[in-house]
């Protein structure tokens, strides 16, 4: 909501001004988001009233003109405007005038002849970008008047952010209201009076859809000028809304509609057949709208309707061929009530939002619906001309004001705040809010131009709101102490975010939303979830792995010139699924993958730079799982190398995949390197373990070492896992602790170097009982592995 | 016995001489040795008339002493010379940077949550977490914004695709953490349905929100934190301390203001807009939209069986990715999402 301050002020005038009136709004709630003054401060500029004209003796572009200025003496202006002309009223600086921008005026020659001030346009003034010639005045303009106060130019704009639920201040009117509650400065409404009736047309009304549109007022105006000019003050605070003005009519029910706050029609009344209707429109029937828009309506959408076909769809904008036009000599004016339920949400399906929808679907004043007519009637009659028919009305049931009850009790409770009776009372009076008391309750019947009292909670707001919410004290909160849970089962989400970033690995937020093709590479999926609107094409399906947006991550740091990248993300993948979740269909887990491009350390003197590699990044996760264990099986990720890639497991359960980019997507991506990564479910990488001691054996451990040698491609894990089982009592832990190929291993072997920890918890270990289970060991690894002993 | 003190001063001398300790015992040799000049003098003790050799022996004794303590004296010095040399020797250049991994960090968003967490946590709030892809009943109806509310159009709405294309029913990215408060309510109601007064709600919910809406201060993702305090006589004033410290806590500076003004969320009434301003620096006297709040709308309370007329609360929605600026001095929220790691390194 835009509008002119003086207009404002032609309503209430309260004493408070400038930044301190602009506060007072916002502190009420209608937040004033941009205040503007109409023109830069400037002084002594008049209306000048050009005499004369003559040529500049020694200037071709250049005249010297004759003002008045109405101090009773002519003053000798050189100017060099092409549109300056005897006859014209003009603003102009005298000397002494200081103009925008510091421009000062003084006598002076101009090219041999004196001038005695300057003639000026709209942009030397500072009240348009682009001008050309000399800013025209009317010709009753008051010779010598300040420009000023003239065009009201210590004016300033204000715009209001309103929130929905404030249509009543969607008018000059409406705010006039706000304006005397918060003030005290009593408002001076406009004084309708009904128009004389001077003809007799009248064009029937017909409600058919009474619970949409339960009131429709409308009258004919016959014998109007269309092409009347719009005064110079109806355009001016127009133009100062943000309404470019039109042509009179249009103006008009604008400028009512701004005033009032209630959207009106002009129908020209030689396109209309019959009655008027309010109906719900009928399947596939089509309206081509005033802004060239054709649209097929809706059937629970409202049409205007003449006898034969839609004219408007109502409240929101008319259709094109009833519409007014220079030629119009008959009007119809329409003043209707719409129920907001009938107007939300309408436009935006078509997409364009009007003035009239926006008021509408907000809550217009259901009471004012023929003030609003007569008001407008008057300024037809006052501007166009013509003579006003009856007005038609038809009525039907208007929306109930039901009493809400208030108790002061709970108004103190609610807001921590006692107030008395009286002050709520005062409060309630300054709001123009109808009451009665019943005990020590307030019963309130909102008005008909609120929308937005319907309980309660809302008059407590109400409340609250002129008595300032900076009158709300704000103490230290009491409450009920009482502990939180503190479980030692499962670990917080940021400590396996430390964790990361204690790994060197640093965090990274992206979009959930992706390019449809990180999905089919990363995921193998080919049917993601798609956005229905999204912002762009490489923001379309929602993901369901973080890998895409790290590997971008690592494409768009090399070219920053990174070139050793560690990231991790903990986010929400999100997957079709059809089990039932807390929202139906869908399954989003949250997951947390991390990835390491370029060289295992940071650059540096005391250690040979090598690449990163699966193991690395395999030990970083299972540093990220202590002290839960997990294990590892080759297995095939569409994201990763089909050699270079494990799934993780955690006590049995498939958890996420550890390995190296797959080489397609390296080339793809375009990465020099190739990234390794892992990708796991968060839930389970959050259970911890609540430790539970275990006696710590007295007895001394032996430790022995055994080497042997393989075929190459043996996997440790059902090695280590057949040892477990076969193993003697006395072996308490077998770590690898070497892998060898390469001179003095045949080929296609590999050397595997084991530490063998042995402990008898209840006695000393003989030397024999070693041997023999080192024996033991060996055998067993000839017979099931092939294995030969290294020497 | 001038002889003596020569001998002492000879000695002391040789010791002197040497650094090498090999030499220096080769010396002592010369003095204390089986055949030394020492030894020889007391071993011509027993020529010497009985009543000199007293007198003889404690003077021969004192230099024996004197060259003795010269030669331990030496000895001492050379080790340490020694070991002076040796430690010279092993001298490192201790500017050399260390080896070994470096650390990396978390993002300056997730800093900030963390933190916000902590605070509310110091004070009794649990945190709460809800879905991304979540029901319109959750992120509108069930907060007293049915279908076509005006208030909708405050908030450009992600939908998402059916599987044959069209757009899905009942579902969105959510626009809010708003939705949380339903679900937490929900189901906590249900834990403790058993009991005449059920236990404060205190919660805060941080995460992930989505609106249709990119440009220099707008990104189609950001974050929100939701809070929610709900017990029997929780009120607006209460709303106003908890914030008010909350900014003072979360800026470790006094020197702020913080006001409320009214505004409209159709889930809260009275609702409020929450601004604050430093009082110095660079962003002095500029009111900042930090928070939108209120008390929690009866209708919301009722739809997940809270009785209205019994208990009361607040609930509120702030930006933290607008408080990670002001805290840290970040001009475009875009490097947010950008994966920078020359932004991103600054917050290790």
């Amino acid at each position: 909501m835009k509008f002119s301050e003086s207009w404002l002020r032609s309503f209430v005038d309260p004493v408070c001004s400038g930044r301190d009136f602009s506060h007072l709004l916002t502190m009420a709630g209608l937040e004033v988001e941009e205040e503007q003054a109409v023109a830069p401060a400037f002084s002594k500029v008049v209306v000048g009233h050009v005499l004369a004209v003559d040529k500049h003796p020694d200037a071709d572009r250049l005249r010297v003109c004759r003002v008045d200025v109405g101090s009773g003496e002519t003053l000798m202006i050189v100017c060099g405007a092409p549109n300056a002309e005897a006859g014209i009223k003009v603003p102009c600086a005298l000397p002494g005038a200081e103009l925008p921008g510091g421009f000062k005026i003084k006598v002076s020659k101009v090219r041999g002849v004196e001038s005695f001030g300057m003639l000026c346009s709209a942009r030397e003034l500072g009240i348009a970008e682009d001008s050309d010639g000399l800013l025209l005045l009317t010709a009753d303009a008051p010779v010598g008047e300040d420009i000023r106060r003239h065009l009201d130019l210590d004016d300033r704009l204000l715009t209001l952010k309103l929130t929905p639920n404030r249509a009543d201040c969607l008018s000059l009117e409406g705010v006039a209201r706000e304006v005397a509650a918060l003030t005290g400065t009593p408002a001076r409404l406009l004084d309708v009076e009904d128009a004389a009736v001077t003809i007799s047309t009248q064009r029937a009304v017909v409600l058919d859809a009474p619970e949409a549109c339960p009131r429709y007022c409308g009258r004919v105006i016959a014998g109007v000028d269309a092409r009347a000019t719009t005064p110079a003050w109806m355009q001016r605070r127009l133009a100062r809304s943000g309404i470019r003005p039109i042509s009179a009519l249009v103006d008009i029910t604008n400028y009512v509609m701004l005033e009032v706050g209630q959207p009106l029609h002009a129908f020209d009344n030689s396109r209309l057949e019959g009655a008027v209707h309010a109906r719900m429109a009928r399947p596939a029937e089509k309206i081509t709208l005033l802004n060239e828009q054709t649209v097929e309506v809706q059937t629970d959408v409202l049409l205007i309707t003449d006898d034969q076909r839609p004219v408007a769809m109502a409240g929101i904008m008319g259709d094109e061929a009833s519409g007014i036009t220079l030629a119009t000599t008959e009007v119809f004016l329409e003043s209707a009530f719409f129920e907001p339920k009938a107007i939300a949400g309408r436009t935006r399906r078509y997409g364009f939002v009007s003035d009239a929808s926006h008021r509408f679907e907000r809550g217009v004043d259901f009471g004012g619906t023929r003030r609003a007519l007569e008001r407008a009637t008057r300024l037809v009659l006052d501007i166009c001309g013509g003579r006003a028919g009856p007005v038609s009305e038809a009525l039907a049931n208007l929306p109930e004001r039901r009493p809400v009850r208030v108790r002061p009790a709970r108004v103190s409770r609610i807001l921590g705040l006692p107030l008395t009776a009286e002050r709520i009372s005062e409060l309630f009076i300054r709001l123009g809010l109808p009451f009665f008391r019943e005990g020590e309750d307030f019963i309130v019947t909102p008005p008909s131009f609120r929308f937005d009292i319907e309980i309660e909670e809302d008059l407590i707001e109400e409340i609250v709101r002129l008595h300032g919410y900076e009158n709300v004290p704000s103490p230290a909160p009491q409450a009920v102490l009482s502990m939180l849970p503190q479980t030692e089962e499962t670990r917080p989400v940021s400590r396996i975010r430390h964790l990361l970033a204690e790994c060197d690995y640093q965090e990274v937020i992206n979009f959930a939303f992706v390019e449809e093709a990180w999905e089919a590479d990363f995921a193998g999926n080919e049917r993601p979830i798609r956005l229905a609107n999204p912002i762009a094409s490489q923001l379309s399906v929602m993901r369901s792995t973080l890998i895409g947006g790290l590997v971008a991550n690592v494409a768009s740091n090399l070219r920053r010139k990174q070139n050793r990248i560690r990231l991790f993300e903990t986010g929400r993948c999100f997957f079709r699924d059809a089990q039932s979740g807390p929202v139906a269909g869908f399954h989003q887990p949250w997951k947390v993958t991390a990835l390491a491009y370029g060289t295992a350390l940071p650059e540096q003197w005391g250690c040979s730079a090598r690449h990163v590699d699966f193991f690395d990044v395999k030990g970083d996760l299972e540093r990220l799982l202590l002290p839960l264990a997990a294990t590892f099986l080759k297995a095939v990720h569409p994201a990763l190398h089909p050699g270079r890639s494990a799934r993780v497991l955690v006590a049995g359960k498939a958890i996420g995949f550890v390995g190296e980019l797959h080489p397609q997507w390296q080339q793809k991506y375009e990465l020099p390197l190739a990234p390794v990564l892992f990708e796991l479910d968060l839930d389970p990488v959050t259970m911890a373990r609540l430790p539970h001691y275990t006696e710590v054996s007295r007895q001394p451990t032996v430790i022995r070492d055994l080497a042997i040698v393989v075929d190459h491609s043996l996997e440790l894990k059902p090695l280590l896992e057949a040892l477990a089982a076969h193993c003697p009592t006395i072996v308490r832990d077998i770590r690898l602790f070497d892998v060898y190929v390469g001179h003095g291993v045949e080929v296609g072997k590999k050397s595997l170097a084991f530490r063998i920890v042995m402990q008898d918890t209840q006695k000393t270990l003989l030397e024999a009982e070693v041997d023999a289970a080192m024996q033991q060991l060996v055998v067993y690894l000839q017979q099931a592995f092939a294995a030969k002993l290294r020497v | 016995m001038h002889n003596l003190d020569q001998i002492v001063q000879a000695a002391s001398a040789a010791f002197a001489a040497t650094d090498d300790p090999d030499a220096l015992e080769q010396i002592k040799a010369i003095y204390l040795g089986k055949s030394g000049r020492i030894t020889e003098l007391l071993k011509g003790m027993a020529k010497l008339p009985p009543d000199e050799r007293r007198a003889a022996g404690t003077a021969i004794n004192r230099a024996k002493d004197a060259v003795e303590s010269a030669l331990n004296l030496r000895r001492e010095a050379i080790r340490e010379m020694a070991l002076a040399a040796r430690l010279a020797e092993e001298a490192l250049d201790v500017t050399l940077p260390g080896r070994g991994q470096s650390r990396g960090g978390l993002h300056p968003v997730t800093r900030t949550l963390e933190r916000i967490e902590a605070l509310f946590h110091s004070i009794g709030f649990e945190v709460a977490d809800g879905p991304e892809i979540e029901a319109d009943f959750q992120n509108f109806t069930a907060l007293n914004t049915p279908e076509d509310h005006p208030a909708r159009s405050m908030h450009d709405t992600f939908y998402l695709q059916n599987e044959s294309g069209g757009v899905a029913d009942g579902v969105l990215l959510r626009t809010h953490t708003s939705p949380i408060q339903v679900r937490y309510m929900q189901a906590h109601v249900a834990r403790h349905s058993d009991l005449a007064t059920m236990p404060e709600i205190r919660v805060i919910a941080p995460g992930r929100v989505y609106r249709v809406d990119s440009d220099a201060t707008h990104s189609p993702m950001f974050h929100q934190v939701e809070g929610l305090w709900i017990g029997e006589n929780v009120s607006f004033a209460d709303l106003k301390g908890v914030i008010g410290d909350f900014l003072r806590r979360f800026f470790e500076s006094d020197d702020l203001q913080v006001r409320f003004r009214p505004s409209f969320f159709p889930f809260t009434e009275p609702s409020a807009e929450i601004d604050m301003a430093f009082t110095s620096g660079a962003l002095k006297g500029r009111w900042l939209e930090i928070a939108g709040c209120g008390m929690v709308h009866p209708n919301v309370l009722r739809h997940v069986h809270i009785d209205p007329e019994k208990y009361s609360g607040f609930a509120f929605g702030m930006g933290p990715d607008r408080l990670t600026m002001l805290r840290y001095g970040v001009n475009d929220l875009r490097l947010f999402f950008d994966g920078d790691l020359r932004f991103l390194r600054q917050f290790a």
